[in-house]
This record gives C-alpha cells, structure tokens and sequence, in this order.
C-alpha cells in the first residue's frame, strides 16, 4: 500500500475553493443579468421613494431623505442578492441537478459544501450590496470615508442569509413552500428594517421584532458607516448581531443539508 | 493476477433500512485489490444503496466498512479521495463544458494546481473527448455524457472505481465502447466494483461476480463456476403450449431436475446429469443467466 496520505480535515479549504469554483465558472456565464438586475432594482426603488417621498418629506432623523433611502437599500439589496440565490440555487443542485451528490461522491462533506455556497453568495452580496449606494452617490450623496467598510457589512450580512437561505432550501420539500418563506418571512422583515421608514414610529412589538432582523442591524451599520459617523458601542453591537446570525444559520444550514443528502 | 495485500472493499455484516424496507440484509463482501468485481442483481436487489454507502452517501445501520484501509463512515473522506465514483444518475453539470467540469473534479480530488491541466487532458483521452473539451454539457449525445460521467471519476487515477450501472439505458454500440474503456480500466490494474442487473456485462467484464438477491450476497465466482455450480453444462430447452410445459415442470419438479423458463419455452439445467431420460428438445450450454435465474429466483418483485 503506498504511502498514507495526510489527514484530510473536517474543512478542507481545497474543498470549499473547488466547489466554489463551480459557482465561479457557472457564474461567468450569468454575471450580465445578475449585475443588470442588481444595479437597476436599487435605481428604481432610489428613484420612485426618493422623488416620491421626497416630495413629501425631505428629512428623517435629521438626514436628507434621499441619503437615507439610499443607505437602507444597500439591505435590501443584499438580501436579494443572498437569500434568492441560496434558496432557488441549492434546491435545484440538490434535488434537479443532483450537483451535491457528485461533490459528495468526491472527498467534499456537506458541510463544506454550505461553506463554499455560503461564501460565495456572501462575496457576491458583499460587492453588489455596494450597488445602492453608487448610485445614490451619483444622485448627490457624499458618503463619509468609513463607507469603506460597507462591503464588509453587506458581506456579514449576506453569508447570514445565505446560509438562511440553504437552510430554507434544505428543509422544503418543494419550491412551492419557498412562498411560505418569502411572504410570511422575508417580506416582513424587509419592510420593518428601517430601509424606507424609522421603526420608531412602529408599535412596540414590532420595534422589539425588528431589533432580532439581521436586516435592521445591516441598516443601522451602513447608516451610521455613510452617513452619521460611527457609534463604536452601538456599532459593535450591530456587527456582532450579524457574526452570529450567520453563525448560527451556517451551522442550521450544515445540519439540514446534510440529513437532506445523506441517507 | 495474484494480487495480495489487504482487500480493497470489506463489508461485513452490513444492514441498510429505509423506514419499513430492509434494502440491505446482511451483507458480506470483499473485493480484492486489482480484481474487477461484478455485482449482478435484478432491480431493488441494494446494489445502487450497497455502492452508497461505500462513498458514505448512506449510513448503514449496522455493519461494518473499510474501503482502501479506511473505516466508514468516519475515515470516508480519506477513502473518497482514493477512489473514484461513477453514479448511475447522470448528475453532471449541464451548464458546464467537459474541460470545466474535469477542472472542478480535478480540483475537488486534490490534484495539485500544476498537475490539473494534464489530468484533465488525460481524463479526456480516457473518455475520448478531446474534440468535445469545450462542449457544453447539454449539447453532448447520451453516450458522451457517460463517457464524461466516467472520466470525472478518472481523473485522479484512483486505484478503485465504482460503476453503478456504467451502461443502463444505451444503445449497444455505445455499450461496446464503454465496455473497451472499463476493460481499460482493469487491464491497467484498477480494482473496479461494477453494479449492473445485465448479466452479459457481467460476463464480459468481471474476473468474479458476485450475484446479489434481497440485500444479501447469494453466490459468488467467476462467471464460469457459477455457470457451471448452478446451472451445469449444458440446458435442455423444450418447446410447447403453456398446458405441456406445465405437464413437464410437475414431471421435472417431481424427479428433482432443476428448471427455468426460458420464453415459450422451459430449460431444464444440468441436462448433462439426465441424458436419456429427457423429452425432444433442443441442448445449448448452460450460460449466465441461466445460473442468475436460479440464484434469484423466476419471479418480479
């Protein structure tokens, strides 16, 4: 018998940088429609609540409106460029394409598989995330320089709902259930993040429902990142909200996929 | 071949359900290094689950595994990186060309950076795609597919390949073709486990097959010993109406011979052991499926 090769660890990058260059290749062939979408989505939201909004209000919390539309879409935009994808994307390689069953014939576990899924969408987010934001650059607003860091933010934020959204997939038996997902979750937690109103005129439950939306803290952080200036307490708060949400959602994801795959 | 050293698959006592269905009863089997292992059953015999949990894609829920030295399910990794693994299900990525699909596996097998692009290149001689390298997968013809399907679990040169019914559901020219390159395989001194339910590939291919009915492993040698253990030399075909057949099976059953239906007709086997006493028919040597009927039984589960 020849020579025993080395242990192979629980999570081996070679692994997670093999599957993702899967979604790397796939992904050159997609990028046209997957940048159209996320750069014009975001114009039009700025464009249809900043001109008509705006009209109406031309402050809130003390900024322009239009600066704070603009940050609050960067959430939004990263959750529909995390959250979807993951969703539909793992579905379909799970149950259609069967791609996770020929990774996992290959020294590739479950849970390396979610890794690479995970980070991949999370990078995607992490650059189209910052989409909103040019745009609302070009439209006047002068970001301070910590606005550096918000690819950073949108990345936190988009491996969080990655990982949701693997986990979503894993446990659905059919795509039809993704409506269960979309309207009695997402939906509600995309309108109560502080992305086009303050929470604080919301009912108390509500409000104390939003401080548990990762959605909510990706806003605030971007917020204060462009616009208000950093708070270190709140902040760190804020950024450690989204270190666990995505913690914990990669580990729910790794437990469901992997009793989804094997038998 | 007189290959020796430690088995390259062991299974022992090994015991798969799923829910109220027992798909594996028990099962015992060893393949030996350097040896092509046939394993011929009918459908819902537990190939497809036996060749699962050898790449711990399936639990069992009792037994015991090693594969290539490695114990399963907890050393599975290390024993899929030294295998390769070709599915019945076609799960390639449609979207992708052959070169980036071998590139991906190439990757996930660990084959260093500087080696990946000769792997490849290699992969595809194997599977004679050269000319298709940059074609995407969904333009390719149903035996090219399964000639990539082959070349993805190839391209690391692993010392074990399992086969899990490499050619159901095509044409017999391409049949052909992937019979010369599993026989390329076990001529370069690959240990293969193949599953199959066609019993031909069986013979043509395996040094040793192993015939598997209800989740267990019911005989086992090469295709002429078990020809010749369970159904002789030679078999007696006799040709009639359904009522004489009938008529002739209680006669066969009565004096112990052994019996098959063969179509419009009943084979009776070992016919070398009854000269003299059998009715007008006509004699033929005994073959593979003759053997397999009587190990699994006439009858559709």
């Amino acid at each position: 018998m020849p020579a025993r090769r080395r242990r192979l660890h629980r999570i081996e990058p070679t692994a997670v940088l093999g599957v993702m260059s899967r979604d790397v290749t796939m992904f050159g062939r997609y990028w046209k429609t997957t940048t159209f979408s996320s750069v014009v989505d975001p114009t039009i939201y700025l464009l249809a609540f900043g001109l008509g909004f705006g009209a109406l209000v031309s402050t809130v919390n003390g900024i322009d409106y239009k600066e704070y539309i603009g940050t609050g879409i960067v959430a939004t935009a990263v959750l529909f460029s995390s959250a979807f994808p993951a969703m539909y994307g793992t579905f379909i390689k799970y149950r259609f394409q069967r791609t996770y069953d020929a990774f996992l014939a290959a020294p590739v576990d479950a849970e390396e598989i979610v890794s690479a899924e995970v980070l991949w969408i999370g990078i995607r987010a992490g650059v189209y995330g910052n989409a909103p934001l040019l745009v609302a650059i070009a439209f006047g607003l002068a970001p301070r320089w910590t606005a550096l860091l918000v690819p950073l933010v949108c990345f936190l934020t988009g491996v969080g709902f990655a990982a949701f959204g693997v986990f979503v997939a894993a446990v659905a038996g059919s795509i039809d259930n993704f409506n269960y997902v979309q309207s009695g979750l997402l939906t509600p937690l995309f309108l109560i993040a502080g992305t086009f109103f303050p929470i604080e005129g919301l009912p108390e439950a509500i409000q104390a429902v939003a401080q548990v939306n990762p959605l909510y803290h990706c806003v605030e952080l971007v917020r204060d990142l462009v616009v208000h200036g950093v708070d270190p307490l709140p902040d760190l708060g804020h950024a450690a909200f989204l270190v666990a949400f995505g913690a914990v959602m990669w580990r729910l994801a790794s437990w469901r996929l992997r009793a989804r795959l094997i038998d | 071949m007189g290959v020796s050293g430690p088995p390259a698959i062991a299974l022992r006592g090994v015991v798969k359900r799923f829910g109220p269905v027992t798909a594996v009863a028990g099962l015992d089997l060893e393949v030996p290094q350097g040896v092509c292992l046939g394993l011929l059953g009918p459908n819902g015999a537990g190939k497809s689950t036996t060749m699962r949990m050898l790449t711990a894609q399936a639990r069992p829920d009792a037994g015991e595994i090693e594969v290539l030295g490695w114990r399963l399910p907890e050393e599975s990794k290390q024993a899929r990186a030294e295998m390769g693994v070709v599915p019945q299900l076609d799960n390639l990525d449609v979207e992708l060309t052959c070169r980036q699909i071998l590139t991906v596996f190439a990757r996930l097998y660990r084959v260093p950076a500087a080696e990946r692009e000769a792997a490849v290149r290699r992969a595809l001689e194997i599977a004679n795609l050269v000319d298709r390298a940059d074609t995407r997968v969904d333009l390719l013809s149903g035996g090219m597919r399964r000639r990539l399907l082959i070349a993805r679990g190839l391209v690391h040169r692993p010392r074990l390949v399992l086969l899990d019914e490499p050619t159901v559901g095509l044409d017999p020219q391409v049949r052909q073709e992937l019979w010369s390159l599993i026989d390329g395989l076990r001529a370069a001194g690959t240990t293969v486990l193949m599953s199959t339910h066609y019993i031909e590939e069986a013979a043509q291919l395996a040094d040793t097959v192993a015939v598997m009915a209800r989740g267990r492993i019911v005989a086992r040698g090469t295709p002429s010993e078990l020809v010749r253990a369970h159904a002789g030399r030679e078999a007696h075909v006799v040709y009639g109406p359904p009522a004489r057949l009938a008529e002739l099976r209680a006669q066969a059953d009565a004096a112990g011979w052994a019996t098959r239906r063969a179509g419009p007709a009943l084979a009776i086997l070992h016919a070398e052991r009854h000269d003299g006493a059998l009715p007008e028919g006509e004699r033929r040597a005994a073959t593979l499926e003759d053997a397999f009927v009587m190990l699994t039984g006439e009858e559709i589960e």
